[in-house]
């Protein structure tokens, strides 16, 4: 369980989270949604410690982690895996390096065991013999699977995706959103998904959160989502731009 | 706009721009003092290590091959002109080796090294910055600075003496060739120029001048990288301001080093 109280953030002059509350249940997705530059990706990084709040806190599993130093902050950070908006692979590594890496440094794993791990995660996210390969070669949507495979080798507890839709074709898109599902079921991992790619949210949401104006505005089931009265849900679920979500 | 508010203005400027250089000044300092830190966790991934020195040390042999031997050219074709009726040629070795062990060697290998490195510990940072693999990395638990900045500095430190060595060598070939093919002077006089106007002390104030200097270029090039900002614009910044700013602090230091060296440490 993640649970998130007042927490604000401001970024140059804007103010981008504002007295934000969320509580993320354990065991099921939740997708975070919100149109382009409402902050939603600055949220998954203060959920994993790359930024730092200016007031709130965020509580993992009932420990507090704002404010936690480097040391604690790795402790927190083996459990969480992290699928990236450009998967940020790196590049002077070989696709199974990349995957490799996180066991390399983190476990005693022998080499053998390592081949091993990343074949069977490569496997899980439909790619095989790919491991010699740099990720400069990949297409857009391997590389996102190749991003998946890395951000699952540890077996987190916690998997964050940020975006993980954007910039993919729709069926490749379906492909993602379907292993995003799958490996929910596979590892019973708890998902933070966010995403501004409504078919995404209905196909990966137990619980959908909308963010706007730094504040979390609804949360509820893709059920809820659909038959609420709230005026913001129902543009964005809609995608009108006409609305009390300002266009800018 | 009246006179006062183009002073106000200018003083504001001066303020900002002051403010912007001391915080650089304060997050350089706590990127050595992190780099420090994780020394001996960093070296620990000795591959990494050994990358970085083939990288900045074994690639950019051939550059300062070409540049020290025309160095000792130069250099040579200079001091006959200058000694010309005034200072026997006999001495050209030895104005040829001081002049490259002590200031030529070190410095010129700084400049081309810190030029060639330096933007490319930048540019490459810079682009794992803007696409978030350094993200990725902290995300996974791994220091950045550990795993990117200890191997980079710990190999430009080792290299950069052994670049400038090998660079006095050539550049006193360089000038031996010249001496001996142009102006006249015999193989033997040269080497014995060489002989009788050799110090060790000339040689270490080099080689300790190397040392900083290697710092000076991994510690900016990492730390420009670490600090790009949005997109390919701000990786060509980056890479720029690195450049200007190791070979800017190489001359500066280098002043000051030879200040402290030949009136207190080697000083005789």
């Amino acid at each position: 369980m993640i649970r998130i109280r007042g927490l604000s953030k401001k970024l140059g002059r804007k103010q981008v989270l504002k007295d934000l509350d969320l509580d993320i249940p354990t065991g099921r997705n939740t997708v975070i949604m919100g149109p382009s530059g409402t902050g939603k990706s600055v949220l998954l990084k203060h959920i994993i410690g790359l930024m730092t709040p200016d007031s709130g806190t965020i509580e993992v599993d009932g420990r507090v982690v704002t404010g936690l130093g480097e040391r604690g902050w790795n402790e927190v950070r083996m459990r969480f895996g992290m699928l990236f908006q450009g998967s940020a692979l790196f590049d002077s590594l070989t696709v199974g390096e990349n995957i490799a890496l996180p066991l390399r440094e983190h476990t005693d794993l022998t080499e053998a065991e390592i081949r091993d791990r990343v074949a069977e995660r490569l496997e899980w996210v439909g790619l095989r013999g790919v491991e010699d390969m740099k990720p400069a070669s990949l297409s857009g949507g391997m590389r996102k699977r190749v991003g998946l495979a890395r951000a699952i080798a540890m077996d987190p507890a916690y998997i964050l995706y940020d975006e993980p839709t954007t910039g993919l074709d729709p069926i490749m898109s379906d492909v993602i959103n379907r292993l995003v599902r799958g490996l929910q079921e596979r590892i019973g991992a708890t998902s933070i998904i966010v995403t501004h790619d409504m078919a995404s949210a209905w196909q990966l949401g137990d619980r959908l959160a909308l963010l706007h104006g730094g504040k979390v505005v609804f949360t509820g089931t893709p059920e809820e989502a659909r038959t609420t009265g709230n005026e913001l849900v129902r543009q964005f679920v809609e995608g009108s731009s006409e609305g009390p979500i300002g266009v800018v | 706009m009246n006179d006062n508010g183009l002073t106000a203005r200018g003083v504001g400027f001066l303020w900002n721009r002051a403010a912007d250089w001391m915080a650089d000044v304060g997050r350089i300092a706590l990127l050595v003092g992190d780099t420090l830190r994780m020394l001996g966790r960093g070296l620990r991934s000795f591959r990494l290590v050994v990358d970085e020195m083939h990288a900045i040390g074994v690639q950019s042999l051939v550059l300062v091959l070409i540049v020290s031997l025309f160095t000792g050219a130069v250099a040579a074709v200079q001091a006959a002109y200058q000694f010309s009726n005034v200072v026997p040629l006999k001495y050209i070795g030895s104005v040829i080796l001081r002049s490259v062990i002590i200031e030529l060697g070190p410095v010129l290998t700084a400049l081309i090294v810190g030029g060639r490195v330096g933007a490319a510990i930048a540019a490459e940072l810079g682009t794992m910055r803007v696409t978030e693999q350094i993200d990725a990395l902290e995300a996974m638990a791994i220091n950045p600075v550990r795993y990117l900045v200890v191997p980079r500095v710990v190999a430009s430190i080792v290299m950069l003496p052994i670049l400038v060595m090998i660079a006095n060598a050539v550049a006193i070939f360089g000038g031996y060739v010249v001496s001996v093919t142009s102006i006249g002077v015999s193989s033997h006089t040269y080497v014995s120029g060489l002989q009788d106007f050799f110090y060790m002390k000339d040689l270490y104030s080099g080689l300790i001048k190397a040392v900083v200097f290697g710092a000076i270029i991994g510690w900016m090039g990492c730390y420009h990288g670490f600090r790009t900002e949005g997109g390919a614009e701000g990786v060509g910044q980056a890479t720029t301001r690195a450049v200007v700013s190791s070979c800017v602090l190489v001359l500066v230091s280098d002043y000051v080093l030879a200040s402290v060296l030949f009136k207190f440490i080697f000083a005789s």
